[in-house]
């Protein structure tokens, strides 16, 4: 067959793969390089980059970037693609909890402009930004497959449905 | 009939758990195939009768994409579970992956010794990280159980499994950039053909199917593919997860009969919110075009009944908005999403779709042109079938089902320079 694909990698392997990363996170980065073929590292670049954010306050750096392609062999071209191209990968520093609030249309007509108005009115802050202190970003993402409970918004690992203005003063309150 | 196959764990306390999934049968069909020697010829030619249609969008028949794959070439070959779940109005992957992840492992290991493969992935979309760990730990608990892993109860069969998770692009729910995803790449569409059945993830043959497509096989092979097919009507058989949401009381997953009248659905889902009338109904997740309210109460949910309306039952998302709702708003909204999620490798759909938006945008915002409908009539026709994948047509439908229906209100706004709705 006339078609080809195979990973791309680097000319030259860096050697003291220790020294790039902590122990736990290469713990965590080899798991993901296991789950894969062999030959195909590459395909833990979006694991890896997520372990590696997480690790960095939730954002990636461009020596970050090259770290995790030092580490799993490839070009840091094919890395910055990779962190460039998916929404979820933050390039600049966020606040300690982001708060990603859907406005696609199931949750748009179920009133998610209220939600973003109040957020915006009480942190002083619009979507895409940061507050001083550090501690929240707003960031407008699309819809998020929670429809059911619009309007919704996800912090962390959590998505919180069936918004009012109450209940996110209580949600933000609440957090550390 | 309601809940009969992917969600027929709902009633459980604990449906993620195995033993409460083997409480109801789960895993006996594997079991039962090694034991009494069911072959892959035979397990395709159920999900074949069972007249399965793929859950993801396209509605292509499982058991013949199936069928596509030499099981005996030699090398690798794959099974990849779609769970991207990025259509918006989508909501029904998640609750397969929270409330029974169980039936898709399963499901996932008999495609596999159907084609012939011994690895799988789900690639779950990379929000869902709870849904996602409740799917981790179905497989480790299968692999315990000695389901996943070498020689199955046996068989000479091995499988295993694994999760891959998204970052956030809808485009990835495409299948081949789906595979470019997992590959550790940027996800752009590839050209068909060759179809993943003969270049797939990591050039080996694949198949790709949604997780409601794959979480239906055990109980196609456990009660016949007959059984399935008469759950439905013609042309569309076995039941039909539907997430519906919108201005109604009850928004959520209803598994139900495919062919099951409109107005039922929307009853189960608890009527229109304060009363209010409906205005329009977008039947089958955002890409699919709009259908009034009035005409959608007299229609049926399956494959012909929508598709005879003009639209699409797609992945079975179902938006129901009410009068209170501009469409030209809505609209923007909508067109806003693809332009947004564009990959950018075609141009009629890198560029179209910013059109769409910018145009739809200043109709919304009272600046628009007499010309402007005209002006979108002609750009969706100059994306519709002129890219790569279909992620240009999705763009395209909303915007031609909005002008069809909805006419009068573009109109409105741009004569009026704002909105019919309320004024
Ligand atoms: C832009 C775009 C997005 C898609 N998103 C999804 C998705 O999120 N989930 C899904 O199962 N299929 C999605 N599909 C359809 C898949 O390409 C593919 O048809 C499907 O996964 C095949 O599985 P099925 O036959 O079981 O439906 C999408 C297609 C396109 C063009
Ligand atoms: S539209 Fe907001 S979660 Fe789907």
């Amino acid at each position: 067959m006339g078609f080809k694909n195979a990973p791309m990698s680097t000319v030259k392997p860096v050697e003291n793969k220790e020294s790039l990363f902590s122990a736990e996170v290469r713990a965590e980065i080899d798991k993901a390089i296991a789950q894969y073929p062999e030959e195909w590292k590459q395909s833990a670049a979006m694991p890896a980059l997520t372990i590696v954010q997480d690790d960095n306050c939730g954002y990636l750096t461009e020596e970050l970037m090259d770290k995790v392609a030092a580490y799993l062999d490839m070009p840091p071209i094919a890395v910055y693609e990779v962190a460039t191209f998916y929404s979820m990968y933050e390039l600049k520093p966020v606040g300690k909890h982001k708060v990603c609030v859907c406005t696609n249309v199931s949750c748009m007509i179920n009133g998610s402009d209220r939600i973003v108005d109040h957020m915006e009115n009480k942190l002083g802050i619009k979507l895409g930004e940061t507050t001083e202190d550090g501690k929240y970003t707003l960031k407008e993402v699309e819809c998020l497959g929670a429809c059911g409970g619009a309007p919704m918004f996800q912090i962390g690992n959590k998505y919180y449905e069936n918004l009012t203005p109450e209940l996110v003063d209580s949600i933000l309150d609440g957090l550390e | 009939m309601a809940n009969e196959v992917c969600l027929r764990t709902l009633g459980l306390d604990r449906p993620w758990d195995i033993d409460q999934y083997r409480s109801i049968g789960g895993y006996e069909m594997l079991k039962k195939i090694f034991s009494e020697g069911i072959t892959p010829e035979q397990i395709i030619e159920e999900v074949k009768t069972s007249s399965l249609r793929g859950r993801g969008g396209a509605g292509f028949p499982t058991g013949l994409k199936w069928s596509f794959i030499s099981r005996n070439a030699p090398g690798q070959k794959f099974v990849v579970c779609n769970s991207d779940e990025g259509e918006p109005g989508t909501f029904k992957d998640r609750d397969i992956l929270r409330y029974n992840p169980h039936q898709l492992v399963e499901g996932m290991i008999i495609a596999g010794f159907a084609i012939g493969a011994t690895r799988g992935y789900n690639y779950i979309r990379g929000e869902f990280i709870e849904p996602a760990q409740r799917f981790q730990d179905a497989i480790d608990q299968a692999r315990e159980a000695g389901f996943l892993g070498e020689n199955i109860f046996g068989s000479g069969f091995d499988f295993d499994l694994n999760v891959h998770l998204g970052g956030g692009a809808y485009v990835c729910g495409e299948e081949t950039a789906l595979l470019e995803s997992i590959e550790g790449k940027k996800g752009q569409p590839r050209y068909k053909p060759p179809f993943p059945a003969h270049f797939g993830l990591y050039g080996c043959p694949t198949i790709i199917n949604n997780t409601e497509s794959l979480a239906s096989i055990p109980m196609i092979m456990e009660k016949g593919g007959q059984w399935f097919k008469d759950l439905g009507v013609e042309n569309s058989g076995g039941t039909k997860l539907f997430s519906i949401s919108g201005n109604i009381n009850n928004p959520g997953v209803f598994e139900i009969s495919m062919g099951t009248p409109f107005f039922e659905l929307l009853e189960m889902a608890g009527g229109m919110k304060d009363g209010r009338p409906i205005k329009a109904v977008i039947p089958g997740g955002s890409s699919s075009p709009v259908i009034p309210g009035e005409q959608m109460m007299d229609l049926t949910m399956d494959y012909d009944s929508i598709q005879g309306a003009g639209s699409m039952l797609g992945s079975g998302a179902v938006i129901v908005m009410d009068d209170t709702n501009c469409m030209v708003k809505v609209l923007e909204r909508m067109s806003y999403f693809y332009y947004e999620e564009s990959c950018g490798q075609c141009t009629p759909c890198r560029e179209g779709t910013g059109w769409l938006y910018r145009v739809v945008s200043r109709i919304e915002n009272g600046q628009g042109r007499p010309e402007d409908l005209a002006l979108l009539d002609d750009v969706t026709e100059k994306i519709a079938g002129r890219t790569i994948c279909a992620l240009g047509d999705a763009a395209a439908m909303p915007v031609q089902g909005m002008l069809k229906h909805f006419r009068d209100e573009f109109e409105y706004h741009i004569e009026h320079k704002r909105c019919k709705v309320g004024s």
